[in-house]
């Protein structure tokens, strides 16, 4: 008999502590698969935050370094400055990343750190009970913005890959969704495409996941990814932000 | 090997980079540009990576990384930037990742100045960050000690796998004097605690985090364990005129040069005075200081600060009238003839 699907190498073999229906045990699935469709499990190695994903390294069969919260960025800088010749990836929420990391981000990105950066955008936080997040849309009722988001006290949903495209520093930045096959698919490419120029040594590359968060949204999970499609993608649009390296190769075939 | 003249704050950079250091993160402040500075000129030249971090904190916890991947790190700076480093101190001593940090201590606190001071001893020797952890905390009082005591903080870092500081001033940081350099120690630093992928292996993870409390208990005590031996093994001082003393000054680093400088006045009017310096500010050279107990019928404790190191020595000696207190805060560096007046005062 033929096997057609079984669990990647790279995960091990744990029960994720996710809730049900969360969006993470999905991208860890996909980057697992990822690494090991590349062959790259020995020379990987991850960086996981503070957040829903801080146990991650229970999951993740690679060599793992905590990083301090929403520092993630600058700890796989210091990875990977030492050993250049290794897949580093940050994964990181949207508290961590785009508020109390936002410096460290920012500037491994204007750097052009030779880094991977898997950023979970659900618009929340989740570990800490549905507080406001950076990326909590306009109106989006959360534990500290009940009656909903008001941009005038509570300030702008951010888009934080937006932002990091403008930087010199950065080569590939696309938004990515899993609330769907065909999106989960999309987003599976975008991890191979990210650690293909990482191993490439063309620079910073991030992928922005939207991610559903049923327990924090407090909703079903079908209901949460239909939010992800109607709601969420209308402020963050799916789709590649930019793409040096893959622009260069239309460039060339043309 | 020849004796050359060279800055206080370049001579850590020369010395990091003699004993092995090959990453270095660091964000400027004054009084420590000049290490920072020799780092990005130096340490590149010798293979190594240096970062100008985009903050204090972004510095630390790159060398954080790095000293996961196995690299000798360093970072530095001063008081105000040493407060933020803390998080990232913290994270290594839970992660028991080896580190040198720097404080070339300034007048706090807040922004506070940019002259020397000694008001960061509670934060370097009781913790600093969160948590139940010890950080080593070095005291140089010279420029050549500065040397000497970089070098032994790499292996001090190594050996118990932990953050080492070298606590000194704006003063010594901005001196030159002669130097002779030391042949450093060749590393002995197991590669199985190294995190550089898992190859064809087991994969391992580093991490603070320890939901479970019983394994956090565990963890704690565990460190614990090793900062006993620390304390068991480490401690560290200078006694200077104390064979016939009945006075004894006790003052680490900038102050303790100063109280050499008093001594030596106070000695020439008769004073039977000498001085106990600790170089190790933790682990506190508790038992030296217990010493004098007997011998000495009065002490002078002399710091930059309004009293920080004061209570440690009273922890040794226990709390007593003999002990007296003299302290400039804020910046100010008081001249030897000053402090030789207190002395008279008190003897």
């Amino acid at each position: 008999m033929k096997q057609v699907f079984t669990r990647p190498k790279s995960l091990k073999q744990a029960v994720f502590h996710y809730c049900p229906g969360c969006g993470h045990s999905i991208v860890h699935r996909l980057i697992c698969e990822v690494i090991d469709e590349m062959g790259i499990r020995g020379k990987t190695m991850g960086v996981p935050p503070a957040g829903c994903a801080v146990l991650a390294y229970n999951y993740f069969d690679v060599d793992m370094l905590e990083a301090p919260h929403g520092r993630g960025c600058a700890v796989a800088t210091g990875l990977k400055r030492v050993l250049p010749d290794r897949v580093i990836f940050s994964y990181q929420g949207d508290g961590d990343l785009a508020a109390i990391g936002t410096a460290e981000t920012f500037h491994a990105a204007n750097r052009g750190e030779n880094i991977t950066v898997f950023f979970i955008n659900n618009a929340v936080y989740g570990m800490t009970g549905g507080q406001m997040a950076p990326t909590t849309l306009l109106g989006q009722s959360t534990t500290t913005s009940p009656p909903g988001r008001n941009a005038l006290l509570d300030g702008h949903p951010v888009k934080m890959s937006e932002i990091l495209s403008h930087l010199d520093g950065t080569v590939y930045i696309e938004r990515c969704a899993v609330n769907s096959p065909a999106r989960i698919l999309q987003t599976k490419r975008a991890i191979r495409k990210s650690f293909t120029y990482q191993i490439e040594g063309r620079g910073f590359t991030l992928l922005e996941v939207l991610s559903h968060c049923p327990t924090n949204w407090k909703m079903t999970p079908v209901e949460s990814c239909k939010w992800v499609e109607e709601t969420m993608t209308r402020h963050y649009p799916l789709g590649v932000i930019k793409d040096i390296p893959g622009a260069e190769k239309e460039k060339k075939d043309k | 090997m020849n004796k050359i003249l060279i800055q206080g704050n370049r001579v850590i950079g020369e010395a990091a980079i003699r004993a092995g250091c090959r990453f270095y993160a660091g964000y400027p402040i004054t009084p420590q540009n000049e290490l920072t500075e020799y780092m990005a000129d130096n340490l590149r030249k010798a293979g190594g990576t240096f970062i100008q971090g985009e903050s204090e904190i972004a510095s630390v916890n790159m060398i954080l990384g790095a000293s996961a991947a196995g690299a000798r790190v360093m970072t530095s700076s001063s008081s105000p930037g040493i407060s933020l480093k803390q998080e990232g101190i913290s994270s290594m001593a839970a992660d028991e990742l080896p580190g040198v940090i720097v404080n070339m201590m300034r007048g706090g606190p807040g922004l506070g100045n940019i002259s020397p001071s000694q008001g960061d001893y509670f934060q370097a020797t009781k913790g600093g960050g969160h948590g139940d952890y010890r950080v080593i905390v070095l005291a140089p009082a010279s420029v050549q000690e500065l040397a000497d005591l970089t070098m032994d903080a790499f292996d001090l870092a190594d050996e118990y796998r932990n953050p080492v500081m070298i606590l000194a001033d704006g003063m010594i940081g901005q001196m030159m004097e002669p130097v002779l350099f030391k042949t450093p120690k060749p590393r002995s630093y197991s590669e199985k605690f190294h995190l550089r992928g898992c190859g064809e292996g087991k994969s391992k993870f580093i991490r603070g985090l320890i939901l479970d409390p019983l394994h956090e208990e565990e963890h704690n005590w565990k460190l614990h364990r090793k900062y006993k031996t620390i304390i068991a093994r480490e401690p560290r001082h200078e006694t200077f005129r104390t064979e016939d003393a009945d006075f004894l000054v006790i003052a680490y680093g900038t102050a303790a040069r100063v109280a050499k400088g008093a001594i030596k006045r106070a000695r020439e009017s008769g004073i039977r005075v000498g001085l106990l310096r600790p170089i190790t500010l933790w682990p506190f050279p508790s038992d030296a200081v217990r010493s004098f107990a007997g011998k000495a019928s009065k002490f002078l404790v002399f710091e930059m600060s309004t009293g920080q190191m004061l209570e440690d020595v009273q922890l040794a000696l226990g709390n007593s009238e003999k002990i007296h207190f003299y302290g400039r805060p804020g910046g100010v560096v008081p001249a030897p003839v000053e402090v030789a007046k207190i002395i008279a005062q008190h003897a």
